[in-house]
């Protein structure tokens, strides 16, 4: 019971940091209408700008601090430079273009940071365990991301629900051409839009450094991941990338610590240790598939599109 | 006059391979790209300096390599074998890392009757009923390694392990060494999505709960970095003793920094063994790329004066194949893990040292040999391999 508890904690940690992900990507995609695969390289930036200024800085707080604003700015500066040019073009252009930006990136980080990859150190208090209950203790540093997460995604909610710039991003989301004419600068919209993505994809990339190693690469696979996130969240919503996000991490996270349990019980042993984690690895695909056969728009789609 | 010019040019490409040699091509498939990167390059760094050792020259004949990227991958591996077989007709196949891409890169390699040395991954597969006289292994089997550490483990009277490794070919030949040499008993076995399963939390939380006296795992390149480190974020470390196999090595140390200081893993080379070969090559090793060798580079390296061995004993002639495969069988080169002998499946028989991290005189963090565990070892599926000679 106890350990169920801790991996539910364990999904919940991994899902927060995919809704991180998402969350930019839905925004992104939603009101900009852009596919973006480099939203993954993103968050290797992040990463690699909190293993640069925490070394610098001798502190992972104020590291990760820095690489946050670094984040947003180098957003900002890709959405002016290069995507711009990509939004009255079709989704494959947009793939083309920003498949040639996770080259350049990981190219880039090649040439500045060597290929070795880098890790991150944690000052010492959050590189401990906490007894959360008397037995069960939890890495004080995976308690520090879920607390990170939560308070973001409230911050986001409210930004997105109670403010005018919000007010507008959902208008953007619902229907561009009507906001453009009623005379908001839908370019600086999209600027400060792809900027906060950015950030948020930093923010996962950063908050992961101290737990895997730094390395070229690192934001292809949880990219997917993210992908599959919006598809059972609905494009564009915020509210379905934070409860699908979670529900995949639990999925995942849950379903990889327990299938092997179950299938011990029809399968021999040894059958049953091989095909866990290849049936654990497909969970959250089946999931997504199902969701498209029942609910094409996702869970929480976003109306007037 | 073009034309036949042309023609010529076409004809001399055709007739190449088929005349006289005046180089001894070796196809090099091993990873290029991605978080893995970093092994494949330290392989070709060492084998370049075997090259630079000999001269680039083996038994009279000029060495050409040609270097193919397998990305990690089986289906790309195979590929990139077929490619180097058929369209630059190499002599000599090496590299492989990983045992799930030679396992699908073997076939290709023996259809075309041409030998594959690999410099790290051991199948069980290919050490009993796949063994083939086309294949020679400078490394070991998968699970011989665990095997040491399992002895060790029994030296240090564990009574009850849990292990934890990557679900793919050489993952369970280590976590099925392991087993076969340790008395203990096992009080539970996880295997991880690979190469992609990067956060270890659920197989973590599950050690804990198990309790068990020590836990074994195998993660080759930064995987293991991050196990570490996840093991002392989950408070585990000094809590529960972790033992390893191909997880702490020079290409992980700088990453694992203190991580790795008091954890114990098993190697069949480490980089102060007291052999002259050894002390040559770490040392030029370390002139030339300013870094310690791992035992991925010392494999590659053996590797390279393995193959040149046998074209020296037959003065280049390099179509006298049972004439390599005779003189490679006798291993009769200058190994830097010190001599072994071959076992009737390739595998070398060979010993296996408990090494330990260790901070050099110059502050950097390196490995030192603690303890011979196994002497002279042979694979526990040599009398699977019908092979006889």
């Amino acid at each position: 019971m106890l350990l169920l508890l801790e991996q539910c904690l364990n999904g919940l940690q991994f899902g927060l940091l995919l809704f991180l992900l998402a969350a930019g990507l839905t925004l992104v995609f939603g009101i900009m209408d852009l596919v973006n695969l480099a939203h993954g390289s993103l968050y290797m930036m992040g990463a690699y700008f909190a293993a640069s200024f925490s070394a610098l800085t001798g502190s992972f707080v104020a590291g990760a601090a820095l690489a946050l604003g670094a984040t947003l700015l180098l957003g900002v500066a890709l959405e002016v430079v290069a995507l711009r040019k990509l939004y009255g073009r079709d989704h494959l252009d947009q793939v083309l273009g920003t498949f040639g930006l996770i080259l350049f990136f990981n190219e880039l980080v090649r040439l500045v940071w060597g290929p070795a990859g880098l890790s991150v150190a944690l000052p010492d208090w959050l590189n401990r365990p906490v007894e959360l209950l008397p037995g069960v203790f939890y890495p004080a540093y995976r308690l520090a991301i879920i607390t990170v997460a939560l308070v973001v995604a409230a911050a986001l909610y409210l930004t997105v629900m109670r403010t005018r710039l919000g007010m507008l991003i959902r208008a953007g989301a619902s229907n561009r051409e009507m906001v453009g004419a009623l005379g908001i600068d839908i370019r600086l919209l999209y600027s400060l839009v792809f900027g906060l993505g950015a950030a948020l994809a930093g923010l996962a990339g950063l908050m992961e450094a101290p737990i895997l190693t730094v390395q070229i690469g690192m934001g292809e696979n949880i990219l997917i991941l993210a992908f599959v996130v919006i598809v059972i969240g609905g494009i564009g919503s915020i509210r379905g990338a934070f409860l699908s996000a979670i529900f995949v991490g639990l999925v995942d996270t849950v379903g990889r610590a327990f299938l092997p349990d179950l299938l011990r019980l029809v399968l021999s042993p040894a059958a049953a240790s091989t095909a866990a984690p290849a049936l654990s690895s497909m969970l959250i695909y089946l999931l997504m598939a199902t969701v498209l056969v029942l609910r094409p728009e996702g869970l929480f789609p976003v109306g007037g599109r | 006059m073009r034309t036949i010019l042309i023609g010529l040019g076409a004809l001399a490409l055709v007739a190449g391979p088929a005349g006289a040699q005046n180089a001894v091509k070796i196809g090099f498939v091993d990873t290029f790209s991605g978080p893995t990167a970093v092994i494949g390059n330290d392989m070709r760094d060492a084998f370049e300096l075997a090259l630079d050792h000999l001269g680039h020259k083996m038994g009279g004949l000029a060495v050409e390599v040609v270097y193919e990227d397998d990305q990690q991958k089986p289906e790309v591996g195979k590929q990139k074998t077929e490619k180097v077989l058929q369209s630059d007709r190499v002599n000599f196949i090496t590299g492989y890392i990983w045992s799930n891409v030679l396992l699908a890169s073997l076939k290709p390699a023996v259809d075309a009757q041409t030998f594959i040395v690999s410099a790290n991954a051991g199948p069980s597969q290919i050490a009993g009923e796949l063994c083939t006289p086309w294949f020679f292994s400078t490394s070991w089997q998968n699970d011989q390694t665990p095997q040491a550490m399992g002895e060790y483990l029994n030296q240090k009277a564990v009574k009850t392990l849990f292990l934890i490794g990557p679900n793919y070919a050489a993952g369970k030949d280590m976590l099925a060494g392991v087993k076969a040499s340790f008395k203990g008993q096992v009080i539970g076995e996880e295997y991880t999505k690979w190469p992609d399963q990067l956060d270890f939390s659920a197989e973590l939380s599950k050690a804990r709960a198990a309790k068990p006296e020590a836990v074994f795992i195998f993660y080759p390149g930064a995987a293991g970095v991050q196990f570490l480190t996840q093991y002392a974020q989950a408070g585990l470390k000094g809590q529960i003793a972790l033992y390893t196999a191909f997880v702490i090595d020079a290409l992980s140390l700088p990453l694992m920094k203190d991580l790795a200081l008091g954890v114990p893993g098993a190697q069949e080379w480490v980089n102060d063994l007291p052999n002259d070969a050894n002390k040559k090559f770490v040392a030029d090793f370390r002139a030339k790329y300013h870094r310690y060798p791992s035992f991925y580079g010392a494999q590659a390296y053996d590797a390279a004066n393995l193959i040149n061995s046998a074209v020296v004993a037959v003065k280049g002639d390099l179509a006298n194949k049972d004439a390599i495969r005779n003189e490679m069988r006798k291993a009769n080169y200058a190994s830097v893990r010190g001599s072994y002998q071959y076992g009737n499946n390739h595998f070398p028989i060979e010993s296996f040292y408990l090494q330990e991290a260790v901070k050099d005189a110059d502050g950097n963090l390196t490995l030192k040999t603690v303890a011979t565990i196994l002497k002279d070892n042979q694979d526990r599926f040599h009398d699977k391999c019908p092979m006889k000679w």
